[in-house]
């Protein structure tokens, strides 16, 4: 049994479908990527994922239990954790305010939640009563991972963390996140920087108009020439 | 002397109710989104609640102030319940269609209940102190100020210090995300009707102590209540504390007789100065002073 299971998931707007069946799955402690030109529905796969589009068909297991169409409510309960890739953090509240959001469930003292997640990111230590709108764009990067990390989760769920950002703090992020799977955290992570991506991807995803297209380790991924030509680019 | 004592300090007094009447307004707008057209009329059903309170009691309407938030927080909240509730997903106006219909219902109400006159808490004249040898200040108005005093400290501790407090700030930022981190978005609305509804029963009972009670007090002031909201910047609660005694003030200073003997702005058209100020900013700042949403 693997930690997320996605069977044949169609999902989409309304009258609309996106994704046409899509086959998913990832491993405890993997770092599973999913790549693909704009419009490919990767995106939409994560909304799915976590209840906030609306799932028309298909089935998504986490931990062997149903949760096809889970609201994300609920989700944020049983181990899953989110990052979208716009409005993923609270703008007026400070960096401490927005990492105590990320355990609003938890009864008790926060503190140690909190210490571990400065530990993790020195940056934001520094930088507890900000109010994270008026930090720059790889901080507030930080400040998104750093709030769904606070439960400690079993599997993280990114949207393109280092879109818009310079390439010195890409890598930055990067870091974080494969030191971040090392902790034994499964990472399923859709990325632009495809490339990059797959370099420290276990597993790989193609997809491609709301379907499948390739599947396999990264390595295979970065070797296979026809995908190199029609997806990867730089 | 003349100017601080007939016209600052009233204008700190009417700031003070229309920044507690704002405040509850930008509350609600930030978390639920609709500009709730019921407000004014909240204010004027916590008014009267303690005028019962008043008669039925013998107590100074201050100190039956609590029964009255009470009140009128679980009114909203069975408000909200029965007619915004079930329109919450469809376009917003229709919210704010609701929330007019519930605003003629309560102001109907009031006079089925009530009556249509005018009335008072307590009849005769009160003399104002002498403080400082100077500043002459009526007991009623110094009451108004430290209770409003006291209220916004509390809803700043709670705003600030509660995590229940946080996440009502959460979700009037992001929604979605505070959905994502598994706050229940049902549960700070709640909270969010129990305190906007209570601080405008406050304000009502202000209102009705200062001048007096009638049907239509509360909804003659949605007027100042959204321009101090909209001042403040909509859905930034501090912003609508500000903009609430920056209106007050502005209204009474308006007539303020500055040059010669007749006032600037004629006192019948005072409420057109805080229809100036919010037409003004919408017009060059509508996220307003404080950078509130705009959508």
């Amino acid at each position: 049994m693997s930690l997320l299971e996605i069977e044949k998931l169609r999902a989409g707007y309304g009258d609309t479908a996106i994704l046409h069946g899509i086959d998913l799955a990832a491993e405890a402690g993997e770092l599973a990527v999913i790549i693909g030109p704009n419009g490919a529905g990767k995106s939409t796969l994560l909304k799915a994922l976590f209840g906030l589009v609306a799932t028309q068909g298909g089935q998504v297991r986490f931990e062997g239990a149903d949760i096809t169409g889970a609201p994300p409510e609920r989700l944020a309960g049983l181990g899953m954790a989110y990052v979208p890739q716009e409005r993923n953090v609270f703008p007026t509240l400070t960096v401490s305010e927005n990492l105590e959001m990320g355990a609003f469930s938890v009864r008790g003292d926060l503190k140690p939640l909190l210490d571990a997640q400065y530990g993790l990111f020195p940056k934001l230590s520094r930088r507890r009563s900000q109010p994270v709108g008026e930090m720059s764009g790889g901080e507030r990067q930080l400040v998104a991972l750093a709030r769904a990390l606070m439960k400690t989760p079993k599997l993280l769920l990114l949207d393109e963390p280092t879109a818009g950002l310079a390439p010195k703090t890409t890598e930055e992020i990067f870091a974080h996140i494969r030191s971040i799977n090392r902790t034994g955290i499964a990472v399923l992570m859709v990325e632009q920087n495809a490339r990059r991506a797959l370099e420290i991807a276990d597993r790989g995803y193609v997809l491609a108009a709301g379907r499948n297209r390739f599947t396999g380790t990264g390595a295979e991924l970065l070797a296979n020439r026809e995908m190199a030509e029609a997806f990867l680019g730089g | 002397m003349e100017l601080i004592n007939l016209y600052v300090v009233p204008g700190i007094v009417l700031g003070c109710i229309y920044a507690l009447g704002a405040v509850g307004l930008s509350l609600v707008y930030g978390v639920l989104r609709f500009g709730h057209f019921a407000h004014g009329d909240m204010m004027t059903f916590g008014a009267y609640v303690t005028l019962s309170a008043v008669s039925l009691t013998g107590l100074p309407p201050l100190a039956t102030l609590p029964l009255a938030i009470l009140v009128t927080a679980a009114l909203a909240v069975a408000v909200d319940r029965l007619f915004y509730r079930p329109f919450r997903d469809g376009p917003t106006i229709v919210v704010v269609i609701a929330s007019f219909g519930v605003a003629l219902m309560l102001r109907s109400l009031v006079e089925i209940f009530w009556g249509a006159d005018d009335q008072a808490y307590e009849s005769g004249i009160r003399r104002p102190i002498l403080l400082f040898n100077m500043l002459l200040i009526a007991p009623r108005h110094i009451l108004i100020i430290t209770t409003a005093v006291v209220l916004v400290m509390a809803l700043h501790l709670f705003l600030s210090r509660t995590r229940l407090g946080k996440a009502m700030r959460a979700v009037s930022d992001q929604p979605t995300l505070a959905r994502i981190c598994g706050i229940d978005l049902d549960t700070v609305s709640l909270w969010t009707w129990i305190f906007g509804a209570g601080l405008a029963a406050a304000a009502g009972v202000f209102l009705a102590i200062d001048t007096q009670l009638d049907p239509n007090m509360g909804w003659n002031l949605l007027l100042p209540l959204f321009a101090a909201a909209i001042l403040g910047g909509i859905g930034k609660p501090y912003g609508a504390i500000a903009g609430g005694l920056v209106i007050g003030l502005a209204e009474e200073l308006s007539t303020y007789p500055l040059f010669g003997g007749h006032p600037l702005v004629r006192p019948d058209y005072k409420t057109g100065v805080a229809f100036a100020i919010m037409v003004t900013m919408l017009l060059w700042r509508p996220s307003g002073l404080f950078r509130g949403r705009v959508y």
